[in-house]
């Protein structure tokens, strides 16, 4: 006893010992940290001078891309790089995107049904090998994204030409019978199934980029995976960058193009993706002047942007709605008044003002406002009494002997807090038990495939600027659909938009089958996002656009005055941030 | 002792055997797959994909075909990145991790066996309380917040270093500090338990009272025993370090392994994590054996055994 009464007190006395030893250490540690030397800022000026003068443009681009073959990639951030490298038919207005004779081809001719599209490619245009650009380039290009072997997930993009669909599922193996056709080097003809409106903008689409085939062909299979033609020193291209460096999760660096056919009006010398993944590494690259954008933002780091250096933080609308998809089939969820009840009993804007503070609006409708045009004209309404009303009829008076149900969201905190929100409104509004459940991304996909959730955590990010790529996803069996909701109702107003030519008819279909999806419910719109990041004032050109695209060209860097000091400042946003915030 | 060696060797085979079928079943039954995402593509595709890797035999022919991978060394190519193979990705970002791994290591050693002699010298004083103290608090700070601090003092507001990245020399101080620093404090631990241990022989005594100097007490008779649990810890240190560290890579933004090895499971890039795991195990088997060699050539008491 006696012996494990000393040991006891000597730990004690170790202890005491090693915590007053370290307080000395914390408190230095604490106070370096807190102090601003504003010498990282000095520096960070001085970098982003050298930038300016020499033109070089250094972007976080968030995650080491999947690969630069535009055949072979689905993600985002590969956009970012692709378009740098190569260019498409048509190139997009920097300031709104829409599609204008800024790439490939100088002009277009569209028939009178509008279902054939005539190209005339520039003559000058050249690859970055000296070869000219041909519209066989184009064709052959297309061949292999349709080809059944290549398995290119993005090749459903293509599937609005005659043909296309059924040469990639091998119904067909005639590719002279899809609707591509090369008359002579420089005119290129489309066919279309039905007269496709927003065309023109799914050709900004890297999936509808030409590639190089005998370059793919010298560095592995065309028609197969494999090909080892994007590496650096492989690479040939059309864009308005060469690949200059590809150091896998360090950096890809490209370069300004001497054979792009417009050489002459692209400002950039360099563009320095940096793949970072941590948001608050990218953060303090910023911060140390080492990037001029970032991808994103910490949420926690957007309201110390918004006090302290508002000319640095940047949120822009996104073509993306956050949302819950309902499970149909399963009772009591099968109730369309019970979908009604919990859509009507959300408060929105108490989310994206105490939990998201990143811009982001309420949504009421699946669409994001002004999706090429179109607003939704009906609107899910939040009506708390009409809710319990609904919930009543449906046969819970009070949320008397309804189910506990459960709601699915994917591990991830922002996730989290929204998911524990929704669960106090619905306990509040509707006295209703939801149970939080979540799941590991690929889990909660594969979940969520095989409708084995009540409620689910979702989010829909449009593929081109038209209300389609929101409305097509909701088909009888559509792999996107996950809900098990089905309206033949539904289908019949969007199948009849895809053949509608004229506009204002075609948005009021748009409308009717909006209208339909959000009085049925199987879906719970929660907020539309937007992109937050922070730029340097040095970067000129970067519009707001509804895509986070910027089209590379168009920028270009230039010292103004309100750029001088903001570095130094910066590191007065350091002290209140707090190293809790960073340890996240 | 050869025959132990050998003998060690031949025991590896059904033990990577073990890891290569468990990798196999639990990748082929945890929920998702390498093509699933947000944004489904069309039923055909998706076919044709898994066609392609072969996802879609039956499960034994698949696992034989990766058994006689592994056997020929060569993985194939990732899911996740189409145009690499997982052995580029293993050769290219390798070498970083065992750069970093081997700056840390020298860190932990040069910190840790110095604050744990020094602490094993002046048992119960001051500077025994007070490294072991800073050990104490080493161990304690995961390196995400360590990491972060550094940077904000060395890189933000000092500017002597990047914030992030490993294109020039310096970039390799910090997280080599990061991560050392965790590993000194358990060596420090370590070599001063192990010290004291030996310090307290009868074999130390004995030299004392022949009047033997303390440094040469200390370096000629006692570093030799004292050192052996920090030997011990360090086969499954080095092969922890040199194979990378997730966070450490994370927050400095570096090319290494080790972000491969934990995100190839998130991706479920079958390929990939087939290839980490494997590697990542004859690794640890090796050094361990290396280890266990080294304690047998220090320790002279366990050639009997």
């Amino acid at each position: 006893m006696g012996n494990l009464f000393d040991a006891t007190m000597k730990f004690a006395k170790t202890t005491k010992t090693a915590i007053l030893a370290s307080l000395p250490i914390i408190t230095i540690i604490a106070g370096l940290t807190g102090c601003s030397g504003g010498k990282g800022g000095a520096g960070a000026e001085k970098s982003i001078q050298a930038d300016v003068d020499a033109q070089i443009l250094k972007i976080g681009n968030g995650n080491e891309p999947q690969g630069l073959d535009p055949h072979m990639v689905t993600g985002v951030i590969e956009h970012r790089l692709i378009t740098s490298l190569l260019e498409g038919l048509v190139g997009e207005d920097p300031m709104d995107l829409s599609p204008i004779n800024d790439g490939a081809a100088e002009s277009w001719d569209i028939s009178e049904d509008l279902k054939t599209y005539t190209f005339h490619l520039r003559p000058e245009a050249k690859w970055s090998n000296g070869d000219p650009v041909t519209s066989e380039d184009f064709v052959q290009s297309y061949k292999r994204m349709l080809t059944p072997e290549l398995a290119s997930e993005y090749a459903y993009m293509l599937h609005v030409v005659l043909n296309a669909r059924e040469y990639n599922e091998a119904k067909i193996t005639d590719f002279s019978q899809v609707g591509f056709e090369a008359p002579d080097p420089h005119t290129l003809i489309v066919k279309l199934n039905n007269p496709t409106p927003y065309f023109l903008s799914l050709l900004t689409h890297y999936s509808w980029f030409p590639v190089h085939i005998p370059t793919v062909a010298k560095h592995g299979p065309v028609f197969e995976r494999g090909s080892k033609w994007t590496r650096q020193g492989n690479f040939v291209g059309n864009g308005p960058f060469n690949l200059k460096e590809w150091s896998p999760n360090e950096v890809i660096i490209v370069e300004k193009s001497l054979t792009y056919w417009d050489a002459d009006s692209v400002r950039l010398n360099e563009i320095h993706y940096l793949p970072i993944e941590s948001e608050t590494t990218e953060e303090r690259n910023f911060r140390a002047g080492k990037l001029h954008v970032t991808y994103t933002l910490p949420l926690t780091k957007i309201p110390v942007y918004k006090k302290e250096n508002p000319e640095l933080l940047r949120i822009d609308d996104y073509l993306a709605t956050y949302f819950y998809r309902i499970n149909v089939t399963r009772p009591p969820l099968n109730d369309v008044r019970v979908r009604q009840a919990l859509t009507m009993s959300i408060d929105r804007k108490s989310i994206v003002d105490n939990i998201m503070k990143g811009g982001q609006k309420p949504a009421l409708s699946l669409l994001p406002p002004n999706t090429a045009g179109y607003t939704s004209k009906h609107k899910q309404e939040e009506n708390f009494e009409k809710a319990r009303e609904l919930l009543a009829e449906a046969g819970f008076p009070n949320g008397e002997g309804f189910p506990n149900i459960e709601l699915l969201y994917n591990t991830l905190e922002q996730h989290r807090t929204i998911a524990e929100a929704i669960q106090q409104m619905w306990k509040q509004n509707l006295n209703i038990n939801v149970e939080l459940v979540n799941q590991e991304w690929k889990v909660y996909l594969d979940t969520q495939q095989n409708l084995n959730y009540d409620i689910c955590r979702a989010g829909w990010t449009g593929d081109y600027v038209d209300p389609n790529t929101f409305m097509d996803m909701w088909y009888e069996g559509g792999g996107n659909n996950d809900t098990g909701w089905v309206s033949k109702e539904y289908e019949a107003l969007v199948d009849q938009a895809a053949t509608t030519a004229d506009k204002a008819a075609r948005m009021e279909l748009f409308q009717q089958a909006e209208k339909v999806l959000l009085e049925e419910s199987p879906i719970i719109p929660i907020y539309y996002y937007t992109r937050f990041y922070a730029i340097n004032p040095v970067v000129k050109g970067w519009h707001p656009t509804i895509f986070n695209h910027h089209p590379w060209k168009h920028l270009y860097m230039e010292a103004s005055k309100s750029s001088s000091g903001s570095a130094a400042t910066m590191s007065e946003v350091e002290v209140k941030s707090t190293a809790s915030a960073e340890a996240e | 002792m050869l025959a132990y060696i050998a003998r060690r060797i031949l025991e590896t085979i059904p033990a990577l055997l073990i890891i290569v079928t468990m990798t196999f079943f639990m990748c082929k039954y945890a929920p998702g797959g390498p093509f699933d995402s947000e944004r489904a593509t069309t039923p055909e595709i998706r076919k044709r994909l898994e066609a392609h890797y072969g996802l879609n035999d039956p499960v034994y022919v698949q696992y034989f075909r990766h058994l006689g991978q592994v056997i020929k060394g060569d993985f194939g190519p990732s899911y996740k990145y189409p145009s690499r193979t997982v052995n580029e990705i293993i050769a290219e970002s390798l070498p970083n991790s065992m750069e970093l791994g081997f700056y840390a290591l020298l860190t932990a050693l040069a910190l840790g066996l110095t604050t744990g002699l020094l602490a094993a010298m002046f048992h119960n004083r001051f500077l025994d309380f007070a490294p072991m103290a800073i050990a104490m608090l080493g161990i304690c700070l995961p390196t995400f917040v360590l990491g972060p601090l550094l940077i904000l003092f060395f890189a933000l507001n000092l500017g002597w270093f990047n914030v992030s990245g490993w294109s020039e020399a310096s970039d390799r101080v910090l997280p080599a500090l990061t991560l050392g620093i965790y590993y000194a404090a358990y060596v420090a631990r370590l070599s001063r338990a192990g010290m004291l241990d030996v310090l307290s022989q009868d074999y130390i005594r004995t030299a004392r009272a022949k009047g033997v100097s303390e440094l040469r007490i200390l370096f000629k008779h006692a570093l030799r025993g004292g050192s052996l649990p920090v030997v011990s810890f360090l086969g499954p240190a080095i092969a922890g370090l040199i194979t990378g560290s997730f966070v450490v890579e994370t927050i400095f933004q570096i090319p290494g392994l080790g972000r491969y090895f934990v995100t190839a499971a998130f991706n479920r890039d079958y390929t990939m994590v087939m290839g980490t795991v494997i590697f990542y195990a004859t690794l640890i088997i090796l050094l361990n054996l290396i280890v266990d060699i080294v304690v047998v050539w220090l320790n002279p008491k366990s050639r009997f055994e």
